[in-house]
């Protein structure tokens, strides 16, 4: 049953590893997991599952597998104890006392357990409902209520209730994404340089001065090193891009999230880049950005990155007022563009999502003599970023 | 089997209300060793947990406070070259004794203590993508050797070690993997009431009733770039606390809101969706 637990996460997609497993068996070995089912539920989930996001799938999987075990284990202590406690007994009626002595003591538990999970839902998981209700036989805690409350905290659900519940819905990484795998490829297009305030003790030019000043110590100070890199992100949101939406803003939470670049600026076309490009991929008139404005604020240190599937009526590219937008008149063919951008920063890389067999369009072949195309995928991006920094030094 | 008694060592402090999954992974944790990596929103209480284990076992707390600049290395020690150099101009001291120039770092101070203690790595997720995996083997084996002077480090007593991070970097499989994980969920109202109560034990109950229900309409207006949650609250509460705001104004209004806002965007958005909403916000 264990065993299955593991195999199901793996096969959930959850990366249990065989170190995390080992870790549960010596915890439930060394009686650190109380023997019942929530406690094992809150164990599990702590050391197997280390992302919010696979908490959903946790519970998909703990459900699946325990469901029709469940144990009333807490709440039959909190029964026996409130058996026990003879103070809450007289304030019962006599109906109530009878209807009572006539039941054992797991009818009890079930109909407590039934009570508590009404209760509950109605409630939203409060933990006071004993003292409010009224409508429960249960209901007259008011005179003890810390004899029947539940858990002690959090409302009293137990391990199925939660799993049941899924509350981790939300956290799921289908829209999560990973994106530290494209964030260390593009960490290796730092380039880093001295510059700022001189706040970093230079050691050996320290020792190399104390030692010119025979002895008397002379400190030396040097700027940090900062990453001068200017990255701009040019994407492609027009209709044969949908597909790939997911991966780009992989690539795109990626690049926004690595703080390092000295200035980092993302822009949307839709298919080839022309006068306007926009900052807001929805590409109304408000977020539009001149061409010609990126063209200028390039720097020796910035990087241009455009991703598309380069996929297109050739003429979009070649011809004057070749725009697939048939209002949108372009003075100059896209082309044009391509080049100019080509030339005003010193790297650039594009970026296609599309399978490298499927480059055989001729508006691939027009692109990929302005641009070196790499795939969008973690060995292209290397790639890519070889490239990159080959250009650069 | 070890005595149970042992493991139930962390059962929350009166001031941290500590939910029951909370309790079982920091026991856990304590009982196996292993660091405790706590995620959730920003304001949840996250560093406060470290504060409650230390005060409610009683041990020492250390704080290492992780910048993006911060790396690994600053935790175990650092070598103090200028005093040094600075020391054999003048002959002060006996430079050749390097021992007396290493500054252990937090990480170090915990390992070198001779009792247990709880070692807060607070926003690992600040510094650097590398700087979790730079500190596994440190973190695994609890040692580490100070390469200028050849000494070994190591803990006798294994810390408590808790991390926060507010997700801003993905963390490092390998580091995962060696973690117990714990995510605050945010407190549903009764909890929250819980916690409120905690810290404001003579706030009357018609404020407080109405001061949660704006709360949590404010954390359900789209597109808050900064949702407030628990610490916002509290400070929330002790505004209206002390300025003696009455219950009728919370209903009809938001005074000080910018206590639990921190971003003029927000504000505006959420005085524009409560106007349509309810009619009575401005």
């Amino acid at each position: 049953m264990f065993l299955a637990l593991f195999g199901r996460l793996r096969a959930h997609g959850v990366q249990v590893s065989v170190h995390e497993w080992l870790t549960l068996m010596s915890a439930l070995d060394r009686g650190l997991v109380a023997p019942n089912l929530d406690s094992f539920y809150y164990a599990s989930r702590a050391i197997l599952v280390k992302r919010e996001a696979d908490f959903d799938r946790f519970d998909e999987v703990f459900l699946s597998l325990f469901r029709g075990i469940e144990t009333p284990d807490s709440i039959g202590e909190n029964v026996l104890e409130w058996l026990d406690n003879p103070k809450l007994m007289q304030s019962l009626t006599p109906e109530q006392m009878a209807a009572l002595e006539s039941m054992d003591l797991e009818a009890l538990a079930t109909l407590f357990q039934e009570r508590l999970k009404e209760q509950t839902e109605r409630h939203d998981g409060g933990n006071r409902w004993i003292g409010t209700g009224g409508t429960s036989p249960f209901g007259h805690g008011g005179y003890h209520p810390s004899g029947l409350r539940i858990g002690g905290s959090g409302g009293g659900r137990n391990a199925m209730q939660i799993a049941s519940k899924r509350l981790f819905q939300n956290y799921r990484d289908d829209v999560v994404l990973d994106t530290r795998q494209i964030q260390v490829a593009l960490k290796r297009l730092r380039r880093l340089t001295r510059c700022g305030r001189l706040d970093e003790l230079d050691l050996d030019g320290t020792i190399d001065q104390t030692s010119r000043n025979a002895g008397d110590l002379e400190l030396v100070f040097q700027a940090p090193r900062k990453n001068q890199v200017r990255m701009v992100l040019l994407m492609d949101a027009g209709g044969s891009m949908t597909p790939h939406a997911r991966l780009v803003s992989k690539l795109f939470s990626a690049a926004s999230k690595t703080r390092q670049w000295k200035s980092f600026d993302s822009y949307y076309f839709h298919n080839c880049v022309y006068e306007t490009v926009w900052t807001d991929i929805s590409m109304q008139e408000r977020s539009s950005v001149s061409t010609s404005k990126i063209l200028s604020d390039a720097t020796p240190e910035s990087i241009l990155v455009l991703v598309g599937d380069a996929a297109m009526h050739p003429g979009e590219l070649t011809e004057q007022y070749g725009s697939i937008d048939y209002w949108h008149r372009n003075e100059t063919p896209g082309i044009e563009w391509l080049q100019q951008l080509r030339r005003a920063f010193a790297t650039s890389a594009w970026l296609n999502p599309m399978p490298e067999r499927w480059w055989n369009a001729s508006s691939l072949y027009l692109i990929r003599r302005v641009f070196p195309m790499y795939p969008l995928t973690l060995l292209g991006l290397d790639n890519a970023v070889d490239h990159l920094r080959g250009q650069a030094s | 089997m070890t005595e149970p008694v042992e493991f139930e060592r962390y059962k929350g402090t009166d001031d941290y209300i500590a939910s029951d999954d909370l309790k079982q992974a920091v026991n856990m944790s304590i009982a196996l060793a292993r660091p405790l990596l706590m995620k959730g929103e920003p304001g949840t209480g996250k560093t406060m947990l470290a504060r409650s284990i230390a005060q409610a076992l009683e041990l020492p707390l250390v704080e290492w406070s992780v910048k993006s600049t911060t790396k690994a290395q600053d935790g175990l020690y650092i070598y103090d070259t200028v005093q040094r150099l600075h020391d054999s101009r003048f002959n002060d001291r006996d430079v050749s004794s390097i021992e007396q120039y290493i500054k252990l770092g937090p990480v170090g101070q915990a390992f070198d203590s001779a009792t247990q203690q709880v070692l807060l790595i607070d926003e690992v997720d600040k510094a650097d993508l590398e700087f979790p995996n730079d500190l596994l083997a440190e973190l695994d084996q609890m040692k580490f050797t100070i390469s200028e002077t050849g000494r070994q480090v190591e803990a006798t007593v294994r810390p408590v070690v808790i991390i926060t991070s507010n997700s801003e970097k993905e963390l490092p499989d390998a580091f995962l993997r060696r973690c117990i994980f714990h995510y605050i969920a945010f407190p549903e109202p009764e909890l929250m009431e819980r916690i409120v109560r905690v810290h404001f034990p003579k706030l009357e109950d018609h404020l407080l009733t109405q001061a949660m229900a704006s709360f949590y309409r404010i954390r359900q207006v789209d597109g808050l770039r900064k949702r407030p949650s628990t610490s916002e609250l509290l400070d929330w509460l002790q505004v209206l606390q002390a300025a003696g705001v009455d219950v009728q104004r919370l209903e009809s209004d938001l005074p000080f809101v910018g206590a639990l806002l921190k971003n003029e965007n927000d504000k505006q958005a959420v005085q524009a969706g409560g106007a349509s909403s309810r009619g009575q916000w401005r």
